[in-house]
């Protein structure tokens, strides 16, 4: 096949594909946490209710686009287009199976990093433009949750990379042909799975809009398509977190006798079902906590791993 | 970290409960008799009206939705001419049922009563009036009263006295 047709074909799905799913996700989260609350959640619209998902994107798009007047207008606009982008970005260098990756940059891992931390000027811009007290704690929630979690989320990574040898994620997939990442990087796979939570602000991390205090927190001034894009860019970052797990601790898409886009599938799907489970049972920490968890705890321990890691690649190096 | 991975567990182990969601329209829930539901007038075992248009259930109603007007048949018998209901402001607190002094307005366990316009929430008496006597079967208030009506003089009802002659206690 013609690469150009073939990398066309590429990137339209990988735009087309984790869009629709992460509508599809709101769909799946709600009926989950209704499953593990003893509920059945959305289960009229259609068979299991998978139609609800149209019907709440119909809703959305003819809901009112409103701008309040004392938000700063092209900032507002602006915001919730940045988490789209950035978290799009980052999918273009996630290995989805041998070959079938946008662009398999030899930096991978460092661009998915920059990416994801591109993300929070979305939050903080939000927060900002809408010149509303809630929001605008709740900007300066995501920024400090940023800055102590994007810290020890790269350190947290960097044995991974030592072991594989390379920043590039298909090196780092076929790393692990023997052996998942996981086993000798336990602790960088628990470390990487806290900061992602934090990352994609999700409960229990979700400081950044914590309902019960912020009223909706940095989106509070938001409605219509804004406030879906901001939703939407949250489901993105679920996806694109499990996917990471995925890639850089589980093995990629390797796995026996399945193919491998359906092992990358089946175990991205396990890991955002454990996103969800984990919405449903942990509550949310106090914000000096949460601090104090990332800058006192995560950190000595992303540095302990990588200490003791690159110690053990460097006495094994014959 | 340990109790964060038994809620994790004990969380996971809801998957294989029992759901508590009642599945509404499909699944009717179970409602005992005396729940306090659609509001009816209810007829004597013999078909007549119960209702005896005493005003009662207006003047103990607190949102003031029952509207009725007071009036005779041939025979001296009390009735309502209208009967009026408007349910889009009932509360169903039952006090019409408890100040009712001949049984006649009844709650019943239905509340199934969603209109498209309000108008319709407004019942009249034909809407409300059933066949049967409801919760109260086999009182009739005009056997057992001491009120005269056409057909039952003085003295005539279930277990009344006749009435006294007066010149016969004279001395």
């Amino acid at each position: 096949m013609n690469p150009i047709v073939k990398s066309l074909i590429i990137l339209f799905l990988v735009i087309f594909i984790p869009l629709n799913v992460a509508a599809g996700l709101i769909w799946l989260e709600r009926r989950l946490l209704a499953l593990w609350q003893d509920r059945y959640g959305p289960n009229r619209v259609g068979p299991f209710g998978l139609l609800q998902v149209l019907a709440d994107m119909i809703k959305i798009f003819f809901k009112e686009d409103w701008i309040p007047p004392f938000a700063d207008k092209p900032v507002f606009v602006i915001a919730p287009a940045v988490i789209m982008v950035t978290v799009l970005m980052s999918y273009t260098v996630v290995p989805w199976a041998p070959g079938a990756t946008v662009a398999d940059m030899n930096i991978g891992l460092l661009f998915f990093l920059a990416m994801s931390s591109l993300g929070v000027y979305s939050i903080v811009l939000a927060g900002w433009a809408s010149a509303s007290k809630y929001s605008l704690l709740g900007g300066l929630r995501a920024s400090a949750q940023m800055l102590s979690y994007e810290v020890f989320m790269g350190l947290s990574l960097m044995g991974t990379v030592l072991l594989a040898g390379s920043f590039r994620l298909s090196d780092i997939v076929a790393a692990q042909r023997h052996m998942w990442f996981v086993i000798p990087q336990f602790l960088g796979f628990i470390l990487f799975l806290i900061a992602g939570l934090a990352e994609t602000r999700r409960l229990p991390f979700d400081l950044p809009e914590a309902e019960s205090e912020l009223v909706a927190g940095f989106h509070s001034e938001y409605s219509g398509m804004k406030f879906g894009m901001f939703f939407v860019g949250e489901y993105l970052g679920v996806i694109l977190i499990s996917a990471m797990i995925t890639v850089l601790f589980f093995g990629g898409w390797q796995g026996p006798w399945l193919p491998p886009i359906v092992w990358f599938v089946v175990k991205t799907l396990f890991f955002i079902c454990l996103f969800i489970l984990l919405r449903a049972a942990l509550p949310r920490p106090r914000f000096d906590q949460l601090m104090s968890w990332g800058w006192k705890i995560m950190l000595p321990l992303a540095l302990l791993n990588l200490l003791v890691t690159g110690a053990v690649v460097l006495a094994a190096r014959p | 970290m340990l109790s964060i991975l038994r809620t994790l567990w004990n969380i996971f182990l809801h998957a294989f409960q029992r759901r508590e969601t009642v599945q509404y329209p499909e699944e009717k829930p179970y409602l005992p008799p005396r729940h306090k539901g659609r509001i009816i007038l209810t007829r004597d075992p013999d078909g007549g009206e119960r209702c005896v248009a005493c005003y009662l259930c207006a003047v103990a109603c607190p949102v003031a939705c029952i509207s009725l007007q007071a009036t005779e048949d041939e025979t001296g018998r009390r009735y309502p001419e209208f009967f009026r209901i408007n349910f889009s402001r009932c509360i169903f607190c039952g006090y019409c049922e408890e100040a009712c002094p001949t049984y006649a307005i009844q709650l019943t366990p239905d509340f199934e009563m969603a209109e498209y316009h309000r108008q319709n929430l407004v019942y009249e008496k034909e809407d409300l009036l059933m066949s049967g006597p409801g919760k109260r079967p086999g009182y009739n208030f005009w056997r057992v009263s001491g009120v005269k009506i056409g057909g039952k003089d003085k003295g005539e009802a279930e277990n009344e006295a006749p009435p006294v002659d007066l010149h016969s206690l004279l001395p």
